[in-house]
């Protein structure tokens, strides 16, 4: 692997910067240099999240150039729609089909994009696009705040680093009273993106 | 032993390995995290201060005392700090001071940008500024043994985007010797700064600098990495790594140490490169300096002076300055249009939600503003904010905040806007957290002056935006240990207020009450409005749903701002996996029809 820039968005609260950190202990246990960065708004919940995660044999910026992610994953659609500019022409995206509206959604100022514009935009940077009903697949496991790290499952297949690094990375990160569930969304995420092929 | 850190935990296990006994600070993004890490180390004295002058003076005490002592703040906590610092830089150290400060390039959580490099410049202190979480953690050694060396404080500057990126770092220290028993010896020369001795210690701090330029040349973080020589580019910092990563084939001076600058140095690789370029964040610091060196130097003629550097803006820069070639075909992708924002919001069940609708309403925000959020006149009531989570009711739906400047200023400028005879009620709106650090003397100034206005204190018993740290009010000490609690209503009470209220944050009646007697009360008036942060509430029950049969949408809820209440394909819907239920349930007493109440399993 030359090098592998991955751009993690969501909404504030969904677990977002745990996820995109362990994503880099991963890599790091494998010996690559890692950098990653979090944009988060004031406050403590529901603004945007930017994680963005770099892995190379030597990373010097931790900022990824607009165009050049090589993953996008997206905890909420509307995140993943805003960010689609970054991804590199033909790279890969995995979002989750979630919407979240914004305050001014609410409010009735401004309008949510529907799932037909979401998937054209996105499109016009890759047909790689790997859309996921992953609510409501954490929600059959029995606790929603496991999204996170079902995405993670979602984007490992996509990673060339051994799946027990993995395993010992959440291990090591997550409370062992909440481990078991976080590891079998991690699983299912996994799992479901095992099979695909994205071309 | 690797480890993958933010440049803050960098900076704490780099300061307690370097045998840190005392640490003060006050919370600020994007600083909290230094402190926060150093709390957990047992055998060290960490705490939050009530304000950054009050951490910085801390710090200066323990380094009288002849102990290594840090002190960490965002940037323009260096403002509150700043008399103190600069104290500190007259009359030097005994043990070991280091001031950590974090700028803000970009306004990411802040009221301003301002480049507090040129701070070490006006206090004549020597600055330091890692470029990555490797450098914040093996710089900290460097920046004690400096302070102790010269009789100096330190400032290591650090900015967003060091203190909250994480990279590799090589843990190869340890915590250094035991630590020296404090001892404090009388040298009134030194510590006492009546004028005849500031005087004295004058043409110690002229001199010191001229060695801490001598210093600088040999510092080990100052380095030249030999390219080709037809570009130099100078940097320090992050836009080290940006800069590195446009211009692979160039030469670099990477500055570890900013002030003062390593003169040199620099003029050995100017003279060695074709074309010299200084790349760095906000102002023009090194480049002016250089430039009064003689030496010709280009910088924000092509690097933006305004928000934060990246790779792709100074990408940009170097092809303005016709040092890259134009932009190669790859396609750049057009940034998504028309897409509603989102910012970030008082979080559902937030005990300040309740007091902004009561303030927006009274004041008849909503009617008064345009949608630029700008009145044509003066409103019934004018709200003078301050600095914390509440800031976000400046925004619709809320709109009741109209000023929001420094931590504190709410206060005094209610203070001035009454003085100055505005014909509406002034209210100051302020949180504990805030009021604890420079709300206080404001009060006693209103006491004294027979202040007309409003206070009203929101009190949710912690500092919630840089994620829930403890101070005075709450008992709890920043190392965990039950500790004293400041009580605000005997505080304000006891500085002569005679008007207190204390108000549940979700009883909606007894707020709009108590605002109104308040207001309509012509003397001086304070209410606390009391509630608990909903973040850190243990258990959530009794969520709220909309019964669909009642619900006439209206959409007086949505008026609340809160984000648990949405609408979506026109029809009102509380996300129960948001809504703090039992614990909130004020758009349940708000609502007209009834249509509101517990989720029914």
């Amino acid at each position: 692997m030359k090098k592998l820039d991955i751009l993690m968005v969501g909404v504030g609260g969904q677990g977002n910067v745990l996820a995109s950190d362990i994503l880099g202990e991963v890599a790091m246990a494998v010996g690559y240099d890692v950098k990653k960065t979090d944009t988060l708004g004031m406050a403590q919940r529901g603004g945007s999240v930017v994680s963005q995660v770099r892995i190379a044999n030597r990373v010097w910026s931790p900022m990824i150039k607009e165009g050049e992610v090589d993953i996008l994953v997206a905890l909420e659609k509307l995140e993943a729609v805003r960010w689609s500019h970054y991804l590199q022409a033909g790279g890969v995206a995995i979002v989750n089909n979630l919407a979240v509206p914004p305050l001014s959604v609410s409010l009735g100022t401004h309008r949510y994009p529907g799932d037909e514009e979401v998937k054209g935009i996105l499109r016009q940077r890759t047909d790689r696009i790997h859309f996921t009903d992953g609510t409501n697949k954490v929600k059959e496991l029995g606790d929603i705040r496991t999204l996170n790290m079902f995405m993670l499952g979602c984007v490992s297949p996509f990673i060339p680093i051994d799946f027990h690094i993995w395993k010992n990375c959440i291990s090591q990160r997550l409370p062992s009273n909440i481990l078991k569930i976080n590891m079998a969304a991690f699983d299912k995420g996994r799992e479901e993106t095992s099979g695909v092929n994205l071309g | 032993m690797k480890k993958l850190l933010f440049g803050n935990e960098a900076l704490a296990l780099g300061a307690y390995h370097a045998g840190v006994m005392v640490a003060a600070a006050y919370p600020g993004t994007p600083s909290t995290e230094i402190l926060e890490a150093l709390a957990k180390f047992d055998d060290i004295y960490a705490e939050w201060s009530t304000n950054e002058k009050v951490a910085m003076e801390l710090g200066l005490g323990a380094a009288y005392a002849g102990v290594r002592a840090l002190v960490s703040m965002k940037h323009v906590g260096l403002n509150v700090a700043s008399d103190p610092f600069i104290a500190a830089a007259t009359t030097g150290i005994n043990g070991g001071m280091v001031v950590i400060c974090a700028d803000d390039p970009g306004i990411h959580s802040s009221q301003d940008e301002q480049d507090n490099r040129h701070y070490a410049k006006l206090a004549k202190v020597p600055m330091l500024e890692p470029g990555d979480s490797q450098e914040a953690y093996d710089m900290m050694a460097h920046a004690f043994d400096i302070s102790e060396k010269f009789d100096t404080p330190v400032m290591v500057r650090s900015t967003t985007r060091v203190s909250h990126s994480k990279s590799v770092v090589e843990v190869n220290g340890d915590r250094a010797a035991p630590a020296k028993q404090a001892s404090f010896r009388h040298d009134v020369e030194k510590y006492a700064m009546l004028p005849v001795h500031a005087r004295l210690r004058r043409p110690f701090i002229e001199e010191r600098l001229v060695k801490l330029a001598e210093y600088a040349e040999t510092f080990p973080y100052n380095q030249i990495i030999w390219g080709e020589r037809n570009l130099g580019v100078i940097s320090s910092g992050v836009a080290y790594q940006y800069a590195r990563e446009v211009f692979p084939n160039a030469s670099f001076l990477k500055l570890g140490m900013t002030y003062p600058l390593p003169q040199n140095l620099i003029r050995q690789f100017a003279a060695q490169v074709d074309r010299v370029i200084v790349v760095e964040e906000l102002d023009p610091f090194l480049e002016e300096n250089i430039r009064a060196m003689g030496i010709e130097v280009t910088g924000k003629e092509f690097i933006p002076r305004i928000g934060e550097l990246n790779p792709l803006v100074v990408e940009e820069a170097g092809r303005r300055a016709g040092l890259l070639a134009e932009p190669s075909r790859r396609q750049k992708a057009a940034l998504p249009q028309g897409l509603p924002g989102r910012p970030p919001v008082l979080c559902a069940g937030c005990p300040h939600t309740g007091i902004f609708f009561v303030l927006s309403t009274m004041g008849q925000r909503s009617k008064l503003l345009d949608a630029k959020g700008k009145a044509e006149k003066e409103g019934k009531l004018i709200i003078t904010g301050d600095i914390g989570c509440y800031t976000l009711a400046t925004y619709p739906p809320l709109r009741a905040m109209d000023t929001t400047a420094c931590m504190g200023a709410g206060i005094g400028q209610a203070l001035g806007m009454e003085k100055a005879g505005v014909a509406s009620k002034v209210v100051a709106v302020i949180g504990d957290s805030t009021f604890l650090h420079s709300g206080i003397t404001g009060v006693v100034d209103a006491v004294y002056n027979e202040a007309q206005v409003t206070i009203i204190i929101l009190d949710n018993n912690t500092t919630a935006m840089t994620g829930h740290q403890n101070h005075p009010g709450t008992g709890v000490s920043a190392q965990g240990k039950k500790t004293r609690a400041v009580e605000l209503e005997r505080l304000v009470r006891g500085i002569g207020v005679e008007d207190v209220k204390v108000v549940d944050a979700f009883d909606m009646k007894a707020l709009r009450t108590a605002v109104r007697s308040s207001v309509d009360n012509p003397e001086l008036s304070v209410i606390i409005v009391r509630g608990t942060c909903s973040v850190r509430l243990r258990s959530r029950s009794g969520q709220r749903a909309v019964d669909i049969e009642k619900c006439d949408d209206c959409g007086t809820c949505l008026m609340l701002g809160c984000p648990a209440i949405q609408k979506l394909d026109e029809q009102i819907d509380i996300d129960a996996t948001l809504c703090a239920g039992d614990a909130c349930t004020i758009c349940e007493q708000l609502c007209p029809k009834k249509a509101i109440g517990p989720l029914s399993e």
